[in-house]
């Protein structure tokens, strides 16, 4: 889970080996997530969304994190999957799991064009871009509210019983399920994915993307191909809201969603894989209490704790953990 | 670590989380509002309406303790209220689902009021098509179509022959053009032209301009609040645009308090179509305001009517059902119920659910050294065309 | 006069409040690499300001710009010595983190002074109406705030191009490195920079109130548009803003008056044209 270096000694195969073995850590998080099944079975609902946002969050952290592409508008691929499922249903088919599967696609292709541009450009200027092609995209959905609904949103989203036998229900049992199986299974393929050469040819263009092209490594193609996938989890996250909240909205593209976020995974930390879900549980779980507690001036807790986790844990939560821990063990050896 | 902090998180969240007591003689009402963002100001004065009903009526009703019970979604956000709405039942037993200012927030909390079968108050979103959601809808604020039909068809019958159309293009605009046009044709009137600019258009002088090149006898426009009233305020005395010769219409939020501050004189003349001002004579209302501005310090408008009334409506409900908050038995008893709100007399349609009220035509007039919306004009009885047209 | 001309004047009087707004950011993103998306706090701050004293104190509108821009950049010098000195030299990612959680207090903080809704502001009569000229109409207040922009977009550029004040600035930007190597004191530079900044986005943002209006969400809101003029301008440039500015100004308004549908994305079009033509924008230098 920690950015490590590679010992000489070592071969890359096994330091890749090395890196792909589950830590005790990563298991009890999994463990975890079974826990508000049994602990908290009325905030199944919220804890559903927050394993869609911990997906989204994921899929900004391949492109941020480990790549080192800062985008404000990440969220045109989750609006994308979003209105892709909710559309679906809408026209006639709600079938949940082919939903996923045509949003996911849906998202990547979308994604897959606009990663023409964003591998051309870097610093400001990507930030822009990204920022830019998410606001154009809101505004044509709004503008074609024949199709997506407009303002009020898409009404008459229903999404059928997953498998045919798990219906939706008040409690958010099957929601919950539902998102967290999507979540660790699209997370697999994430993490797959970090610790492979591919993952660490990505890392190489995030720490200096110069450099790269003078070991052989194709940047562009590998960027291109990584925002790609990026766009294909964040429209199945985009999917999963559709479907388990019956609603779309415009607001599922906008500028708000792609910052918060941002917000959430610069809190949980980037490149740490597991920083995106971290993020998310604290950032919503937060802002649930907060504003539960404080409707009206939430927005100033919120704000004190994200000073507050920048100023004593510069790299995240999950960084300031692992600093953390490293002091506690001082003779363990980096891993 | 992680597994600590879930953990943690897990046991914090059972303790905090804990709802009040789901005894058996409290209601309570699950308020879901935008309490912060940019609607916040919308939901801030709901939300009195709801707590100065309270303060005057006490909160027994037929032996039941009502509790209002809090949840801001922050804006536009359908999946957030959905998910509060389900909270607030699921959670903290709420009984009654009320508030909703926004229309997408709305019509997600209706599959939940559907669902679970709990009675739900409207109290400002004004699309017609909510109260069809769910079998458990009433509202009492207004709907767009009632105050736009009704401006277009008095537009019409009173010498105003050309009219050009201006509106936000989003839901609730778009909605207000189709029904001012509409009815205004109806009644015999032309639209010369119209245009729709963009939701967050902080400068209208452009479009006040077009209007002006082709010479009608009424420029109608229609915004939501915030800043955009005072910003064509600012238009129309930048593009020299005289209200005597032509007559500028618009919904309530064009003559807001806040934004005929800002627009000082140039707003004489403003004619403007609603379902309540602070500035109705009547005495109820005259009470009704001297309340609110002892408690709040601001006038009450008409979100903070829509609150008030809505309360009302949960109250009496709950006095003719004794005490019982099903959605089954509060829906019945709010069917056709009707009284005297300090906007007037309004009734809850025992067909649609919706709101029947007068609609009030006022103008912008100076009244002492204030600028005031008086009443010129009005139109009892008054129901939704949308319903109406099925 | 043909109405396009009545359409550049309002382009150019709203591109004018964006450049005021955004000078400060663009002069502190180009020294110091410091990602402050609080600037429109300070902004927010100036209104508030501003409005205090004219409604609640009687002050004539005029004479609180001056102290719009005090305050703005006083609290600037407070915020910069408390948190942002610390995050110099720490990643973009951070400084987002934090200047974002100020925004939010920042939010809060107003909504819970001020309340949420609409701030009214009453000009001066001398500031309200308009001109008649050839056939046009000119708004006074418009006229107003193109003659304070220029008046101080002449003194920014004097200060940067023929000052030694100035000469150190457009070291540290060039190369700050460099500059600290000859001995320039740069955080002192900055300091200064960043309260002038900050200092002039609070007068914009009283400059504002009679067009854009203010509430507590003002501080996001219009941090796009700022992001935008900077990017758009290139970092670190005066003139680049001032271009970016107008460029901005002149588009959304022809946009809206040309075609009304599409108005509002006419800024995001330019402003992607521009950056795939030059990344760096127009006046930018790396």
């Amino acid at each position: 889970m920690s950015s490590a270096t590679i010992d000489a000694a070592v071969g890359p195969r096994q330091f890749l080996r090395a890196q792909n073995r589950w830590r005790w850590t990563e298991i009890a998080f999994w463990l975890a997530t079974l826990l508000p099944f049994v602990l908290t079975p009325d905030y199944l609902v919220l804890a559903s969304q927050i394993a869609i946002t911990g997906l989204f969050a994921l899929s900004l952290d391949l492109i941020l994190g480990f790549s080192g592409i800062i985008s404000l508008g990440h969220a045109a691929y989750f609006g994308m999957g979003a209105y892709t499922a909710g559309l679906l249903s809408v026209w006639g088919w709600g079938e949940p799991l082919t939903g996923l599967l045509a949003a996911g696609v849906t998202a990547g292709l979308f994604g897959y064009l606009t990663s023409f541009i964003i591998a051309r450009f870097r610093h400001l200027a990507l930030i822009m871009i990204t920022l830019g092609i998410g606001l154009l995209l809101q505004e044509a959905a709004n503008s074609a509210s024949f199709i997506t609904g407009g303002f009020d949103g898409l009404q008459g989203i229903h999404t059928w019983p997953i498998l045919n036998r798990f219906d939706f229900d008040l409690y958010g049992r099957t929601a919950y399920s539902y998102a967290l199986v999507v979540l660790f299974l699209t997370f697999l393929v994430a993490r797959r994915i970090i610790h492979s050469p591919f993952g660490l040819s990505l890392r190489g263009i995030r720490e200096n993307g110069q450099r790269m092209p003078a070991i052989g490594a194709a940047t562009r193609a590998h960027i291109r191909t990584i925002y790609t996938i990026a766009a294909v989890m964040a429209g199945i996250a985009g999917a999963l809201l559709a479907q388990t909240t019956e609603t779309v909205s415009l607001e599922t593209l906008g500028f708000q969603r792609s910052a918060d976020v941002l917000v959430m995974l610069i809190l949980g930390g980037t490149g740490r894989l597991y920083g995106g879900p971290i993020g998310a549980i604290v950032y919503m779980v937060a802002r649930d209490q907060f504003s539960g507690l404080n409707p009206q001036y939430w927005y100033f807790w919120i704000g004190l704790l994200l000073i507050a986790v920048v100023m004593f844990m510069p790299d995240g939560i999950l960084g300031g953990l692992a600093l953390a821990l490293r002091r506690l063990t001082p003779r363990r050896a980096k891993d | 670590m992680q597994k600590f902090l879930y953990v943690a998180a897990g046991l914090t969240l059972a303790m905090l989380g804990a709802g009040p007591a789901a005894a058996q003689d409290t209601v309570s009402i699950g308020m879901i509002n935008e309490y912060s963002g940019q609607f916040a100001d919308t939901g801030a004065q709901i939300d009195h309406g709801v707590t100065l009903y309270m303060k005057q009526h006490g909160d027994t009703v037929a032996g039941k303790k009502i509790v209002v019970i809090r949840k801001d979604t922050g804006g536009i956000a359908p999946d957030i209220a959905k998910r509060l709405s389900q909270e607030a039942i699921v959670r903290d037993h709420a009984d009654i689902l009320g508030g909703f200012s926004l229309t997408p927030n709305a019509l997600a909390a209706a599959d939940v009021s559907a669902q679970a079968k709990k009675f739900m108050v409207v109290m400002n979103a004004a699309t017609s098509a909510i109260t069809t959601k769910s079998p458990y809808i009433a509202r009492t604020s207004s709907t767009t179509p009632q105050l736009n039909c009704t401006l277009g068809t008095w537009a019409a019958k009173h010498n105003i022959k050309t009219i050009y159309t201006m509106v936000s293009d989003y839901g609730p605009g778009i909605d207000a053009e189709k029904w001012f046009q509409k009815c205004a044709k109806d009644g015999g009137a032309q639209i010369v032209g119209s245009v729709r600019f963009p939701v967050a258009n902080p400068d209208f002088s452009a479009f006040i301009q077009a209007a002006k090149d082709k010479n009608p006898d009424a420029i109608y426009i229609w915004i939501p609040g915030g800043a955009q009233p005072a910003a064509v305020g600012k238009a129309l005395s930048e593009r020299g645009i005289d209200t005597s010769k032509i007559k500028i219409l618009g919904q309530d939020a064009l003559a807001a308090e806040t934004a005929l501050k800002s627009m000082g004189d140039t707003a004489l003349g403003i004619i403007t179509v609603a379902d309540y001002d602070y500035n109705h004579q009547s005495p109820m209302n005259q009470e009704f305001v001297k309340a609110f501005n002892d408690e709040f310090h601001r006038n009450p408008d008409f979100f903070a009517v829509g609150g008030y009334d809505g309360t009302h409506l949960i109250y009496a409900a709950l006095q003719k059902t004794g005490g019982k908050a099903d959605g089954d038995s509060l829906i019945a008893a709010a069917k056709g119920m009707s009284w005297e709100s300090p906007r007037g007399p309004i009734m809850i349609d025992p067909q649609t659910r919706d709101i029947v009220q007068t609609v009030y035509i006022r103008r912008v007039e100076k009244v002492g050294n204030e600028l005031r919306n008086v009443e010129i004009d009005s139109v009892p009885g008054v129901k939704d065309p949308e319903h109406e047209q099925k | 006069m043909p109405p396009v001309f009545g359409m550049l004047f309002d382009g150019i009087a709203y591109g004018m409040l964006l450049f005021l707004m955004s000078v400060g950011l663009s002069v502190t993103l180009g020294m110091m690499n410091f990602v402050n998306l609080a600037h429109c706090s300070f902004a927010m701050l100036g209104g508030y300001v501003a409005v205090t004293l004219m409604n609640a104190f009687g002050w004539p509108f005029l004479l609180t710009l001056p102290i719009a821009f005090l305050a703005a950049a006083a609290a600037s010098v407070v915020l910069e010595r408390v948190f942002f000195r610390r995050f110099y030299n720490a990643g973009e990612l951070e400084q987002c983190l934090l200047t974002i959680g100020i925004v939010f207090v920042s939010i809060a903080g107003a909504a819970y002074i001020y309340g949420t809704d609409q701030q009214p502001v009453h000009l001066p009569p001398y500031l309200q109406g308009s001109i008649v000229f050839a056939g046009l109409d000119f708004a006074i207040y418009r006229l107003f705030l193109i003659g304070i922009a220029l008046v101080i977009t002449v003194v920014l550029i004097a200060t940067v191009e023929a000052t030694r004040f100035g000469a150190q600035v457009r070291a540290a930007v060039n190369n700050q490195r460099m500059a600290r190597g000859l001995g320039i004191d740069v955080d002192r530079l900055f300091a200064i920079t960043f309260a002038l900044g900050s200092g002039l986005a609070g007068l914009g943002g009283a400059l504002a109130i009679a067009m854009l209006g203010l509430d507590p969400s003002f501080a996001l809101t219009y941090l796009i548009y700022v992001l935008i003029v900077v990017s758009v301008g290139g970092l670190g440039s005066v003139a680049g803003s001032f271009v970016a500015a107008m460029l901005l100004g002149v588009s959304d308004e022809a946009g809206k008056y040309y075609i009304p549908a599409f108005g509002s994305v006419l800024i995001y079009l330019v402003m992607m044209v521009v950056i795939m033509w030059r990344p760096a924008g127009l006046f930018g230098r790396r």
